[in-house]
């Protein structure tokens, strides 16, 4: 068999998984769409502000509620030594209830 | 037609073999470039699938928050502030929130603590979220010690566990009532953790917000729009992994272009001679470069699309599991919904196959154009 064949055959493989990664993440998504709904129901009902990623941290378990500080709690100075901190980042609007707006 | 089919696939059968020739070497290359398109992928993947997920459930989080700030501090907030945000036009309700954090030293994990006001359950009971119940080995009925904040020990029992299917949320979460969780923690009868509030119009969130700040200077609203854009920015292309993967990609990617754009090897520039010498036109030379670079990127391109998917959707990304765990002990097990795009692929696609086909073709149209003589000579 000519390389080229082979070749072909081996792109054309590919392509057909490719095909199959998208199919798999089509029916995966509507097969997903009740856990999805049980898990906005989850948060309406007992009021949750933020996916539970890491428990390591508060301000990496909960960075939408955390305060500027939290991440530096250990003494003045002090830098945030929790792994997830470094990946995590806070939410921009964290420094608006510290910070008066200047004009 | 048959004609030009034949040319291009006699061009790339002398492409393969011009491949095979130096294999070690190209499958080197191969290999760096699958991981970098590997490395690349999973993060576009796992963070889009992340983003996409928090901004459809998260859509349900209270519409505004209120904590009270002590000395930059996140501190318990007095019922009293209830009717004066009440006062406030506009506002439909308050509701106080009870939760919080509490340390295991069994097991050193942290636990979120939570009342629910919607569902309360019976004094001397919990529900316990998948992630608990899998490190305490807590099933129905079982009973889980506590410490209270005077260390006078709080035994609950089990009544529940939530869902495994969300632990994306509930992995780490202890619902309790609301007598237990104030005797656990002492928090006197007058105060609460924070507060939500409803307003009757959600275009009026934002001015409700910035009224109850101006009525209670020591309070930080928090509003559903900010916690949607804290997901849609966590994992941003500045977060320290990212931008690390990112980072090594670049450079790696910038290794290969510079291999390549900074020329052809003696044996390559030899190779471009010897095929002008036998009759083969420029227009060839550069096509044979051309199914060279886009065989290796091509072929890298999709094993490392294949392998991202089944890394973050099948495997449920074990390399960045390990980075966000960090220090944790409870862990959630979740699984993403694999929300892929078109768009993504394509865009993977631009970024790294079409520099490197590029890099590959503009070295050898150099060499091609010189005369055949001179370069066997160099």
């Amino acid at each position: 068999m000519r390389k080229s064949s082979i070749f072909l055959i081996f792109i054309l493989g590919c392509t057909l998984v490719l095909s199959l990664v998208f199919l798999d993440a089509h029916f995966q998504t509507a097969g997903d769409l009740p856990f999805l709904r049980q898990e906005i129901k989850v948060v309406e009902t007992l009021k949750l502000t933020d996916l539970c990623l890491t428990t390591e941290a508060r301000h990496t378990r909960h960075p939408s509620q955390a305060d500027w500080h939290s991440p530096f709690q250990s003494h003045p100075g002090a830098l945030d030594h929790f792994p997830s901190g470094a990946i995590i980042q806070p939410p921009e609007t964290i420094i608006k209830g510290y910070e008066p707006h200047r004009q | 037609m048959s004609h030009i089919v034949n040319k291009q696939r006699n061009i790339l059968d002398f492409a393969l073999s011009s491949l095979l020739r130096r294999k070690g070497r190209n499958l080197a290359l191969v290999t760096v470039y699958t991981l970098v398109v590997f490395a690349l992928a999973s993060v576009m993947f796992f963070t889009q699938a992340l983003k996409k997920e928090a901004a459809l459930v998260l859509g349900a989080t209270p519409e505004l928050i209120v904590q009270k700030m002590v000395a930059g501090r996140h501190d318990l907030i007095p019922l009293s502030y209830i009717d004066q945000i009440k006062k406030i036009r506009g506002v439909a309700a308050v509701t106080p929130r009870l939760w919080g954090y509490y340390y295991d030293p069994l097991i050193r994990a942290n636990y979120t603590l939570l009342v629910n006001d919607t569902y309360p359950l019976p004094e001397k009971t919990i529900a316990v979220g998948a992630g608990i119940a899998r490190v305490r080995n807590a099933h129905r009925g079982s009973k889980i010690n506590f410490f209270a904040y005077d260390g006078k020990p709080v035994v609950l029992q089990v009544r529940g566990i939530l869902s495994e299917e969300s632990e994306l949320l509930s992995s780490d979460l202890i619902l309790i009532s609301a007598a237990d969780f104030r005797r656990l923690f002492g928090i006197p009868a007058g105060y609460a953790t924070d507060l939500t509030v409803q307003v009757r119009n959600q275009k009026e969130i934002a001015t409700v917000a910035a009224k109850i700040q101006q009525f209670l200077p020591d309070t930080r609203p928090i509003l559903r729009d900010e916690i949607m854009r804290t997901y849609e920015a966590v994992f941003d292309w500045r977060a320290g992994i990212v931008i690390v993967v990112l980072l090594g990609a670049l450079l790696a990617f910038l290794i290969f272009a510079w291999d390549k754009a900074a020329g052809l090897s003696a044996e390559e520039r030899r190779e471009i001679g010897i095929l002008k010498a036998i009759g083969w036109e420029t227009a060839d030379v550069l096509q044979l470069k051309f199914w060279e670079g886009l065989s290796v990127s091509l072929t890298a391109f999709l094993l490392g699309i294949i392998l991202a998917y089944i890394h973050i959707f099948l495997a449920a990304a074990p390399l960045f599991a390990t980075v966000i765990k960090g220090w944790s002990i409870l862990y959630p097990n979740f699984r993403l919904t694999p929300f892929v795009s078109f768009s993504q692929i394509a865009v993977l696609f631009f970024f790294t196959v079409a520099p490197y086909t590029v890099a590959t073709i503009i070295p050898s149209w150099r060499a091609a154009t010189i005369d055949p003589d001179q370069v066997m000579r160099t």
